[in-house]
């Protein structure tokens, strides 16, 4: 189910693909009194076949809640429902995971990276090579098929890992900054890419990232967060149709919206900075 | 290649210091200052090794001392490395038994040795025991070590797919940590190798430790420096073997 048609008009229900219920997180801290609050009462429903980037100041527990959403950190309270079934650990049927760092293993080729991943998630052995050569190829990448990751630029690894995101199969990608270690332009290259790569699939996409640009090309729905303690604040809508040409951001929506966006965050990030100075003076170090 | 040159010509360096030494040993026997019950020249070394082959004591005693090795090293190899997979689990048992362990390694075990013949009797079975305490903790720490530089985002990554305990071992643990755990086995195999031998010299009834000791009471020097250069010539080519599949591990 795609919310977008190439035309661009809405055309399933709202139901919810990922539904974030009160979800608290605190992480204990050296001492009782210390216990740091990462994710204060969080409540969202992520609409199916959306595109929506979390964005916040380092410290609003975006990456926590991704975690979370994912079944790889248990909340302290609330719950995450996925298609109506409350999240208790990895999902790998309906939750696939891309990471920051590219996590191909250095030891295998690329060939075989797909084909144990496919066998961590128990996916049948007869369709290993199929989906493996069919996700390689929609992102350019056959050639390398029997290459090791570091015979590859970082720019090249980072795609091949997307690629295995999607090859998984899964209703819902969570990405945690799977460009952050990227330089501008390829970054930017691969944001294209992931637009027009998803805009066939109709999956459910949690993005997190800090680039405002990035958020603003490529999500239906920003949701912006709050640090200390981490919250929503609010939510910006991206009412533009996928997939999204570059030109979209030489458009005066796409400066006005990002322009938006960062003054949500400037007053977040300057509070920020002032607390992490005055507690690492507390501290005594750095 | 400047690599394959200084390579080569370190090897060289090697040869000859190896030659020199022979050649030293030749001299001072055929100077006839030292006995040749203390030190019996080359060649009647190389008599004494042909007769031992010749009579099968060689064969006999090579396989019972090589059984030994090789069962104790096979326990200190799964039982460390079981011990290193458990332990660091978590960071906690981690802190608290990589220590433990390090200082126990610390201490000479041949203290205990008694002990073991005391329970297990003079065959072979108390050197097996012996020698896979003494092989358990190089595998162990270098495993502890290993496991633990296992980079956390391919275990997350693992875990995020749903990866089963054996699987992850399988695929993620085991690779990452190869090399590491390679070395911890090889030193385990020398430890091993000289636990096995040092038992038998103290005590055995056979084996190739057994045989040196009985030489020396005997007075048989040549039949002694035949096992003895037969043990070093063994360990170096072992210790080559084993360096080659290191470092071709860790080029992977």
């Amino acid at each position: 189910m795609n919310k977008m048609t190439p035309a661009g008009q809405i055309v399933s229900s709202q139901t919810a693909a990922i539904s974030i219920q009160n979800v608290r997180q605190q992480y204990p801290g050296r001492h009782s009194s210390a216990a740091v609050l990462a994710l204060d009462d969080i409540s969202l429903d992520i609409p199916r076949g959306e595109f929506v980037c979390l964005l916040g100041p380092s410290g609003c527990g975006k990456s926590t809640l991704l975690n979370i959403v994912g079944g790889l950190i248990k909340p302290t309270a609330g719950k995450v429902q996925v298609s109506g079934r409350t999240i208790d650990g990895p999902s790998p049927r309906d939750i696939a995971f891309i990471f920051q760092e590219s996590t191909l293993l250095p030891w295998y080729t690329i060939r075989e990276n797909f084909h144990v991943s496919f066998k961590f998630s128990r996916i049948a052995r007869s369709e290993w090579q199929s989906r493996t050569e069919e996700a390689l190829a929609a992102v350019g990448m056959s050639r390398f098929i029997d290459h090791y990751p570091e015979q590859l630029s970082v720019g090249m690894r980072q795609r091949v890992n997307l690629a295995r995101g999607i090859a998984l199969g899964t209703d819902i990608i969570l990405m945690d900054e799977p460009f952050a270690a990227l330089d501008e332009q390829t970054r930017m290259v691969l944001g294209e890419d992931l637009s027009e790569l998803l805009a066939k699939t109709g999956k459910t996409i949690v993005f997190v990232t800090h680039s405002l640009a990035e958020a603003v090309f490529l999500s239906d729905r920003v949701y912006v967060m709050a640090a200390r303690p981490g919250r929503l604040k609010t939510i910006v809508e991206i009412d533009e149709p996928h997939p999204r040409s570059p030109d979209f951001m030489l458009t005066t929506r796409f400066g006005d919206l990002r322009n938006q966006l960062y003054g949500l965050l400037r007053d977040e990030v300057r509070e920020g900075l002032q607390i992490e100075r005055k507690s690492s003076a507390a501290a005594g170090r750095t | 290649m400047i690599g394959d040159a200084s390579n080569l010509s370190s090897r060289a360096i090697q040869l000859g210091f190896l030659a020199l030494l022979v050649g030293a040993w030749q001299l001072l026997s055929s100077l006839g200052t030292i006995s040749p019950l203390l030190l019996p020249s080359p060649d009647s070394v190389r008599i004494a090794f042909v007769k031992l082959v010749e009579s099968g004591q060689f064969w006999s005693s090579l396989r019972v001392t090589g059984s030994t090795v090789l069962q104790a090293w096979a326990i200190a190899m799964i039982a460390g490395s079981a011990a290193a997979y458990a332990i660091t689990r978590s960071r906690f048992l981690v802190a608290v038994f990589e220590p433990v362990i390090a200082g126990i390694f610390a201490i000479p075990l041949t203290l205990l040795f008694p002990l073991y013949i005391l329970f297990l009797g003079i065959g072979p079975s108390s050197k097996v025991a012996y020698a896979a305490t003494y092989g358990f903790f190089p595998v162990a720490l270098n495993a502890i070590a290993g496991f633990s530089a296992v980079k956390e985002h391919y275990l997350r990554a693992a875990h995020s797919m749903g990866a089963s305990a054996f699987a992850t071992f399988r695929h993620v643990m085991l690779p990452a940590s190869f090399p590491i755990i390679l070395t911890g086995i090889r030193i385990s195999f020398f430890i091993t190798f000289a636990s096995v031998l040092g038992g038998e010299t103290l005590s055995s009834v056979t084996g190739i430790g057994k045989r040196i000791a009985l030489a020396a009471e005997l007075m048989e020097p040549a039949e002694m420096f035949a096992w003895i250069v037969f043990v070093i010539v063994f360990s170096v080519a072992t210790n080559m073997v084993l360096s080659m599949l290191e470092s071709r591990a860790s080029a992977q």
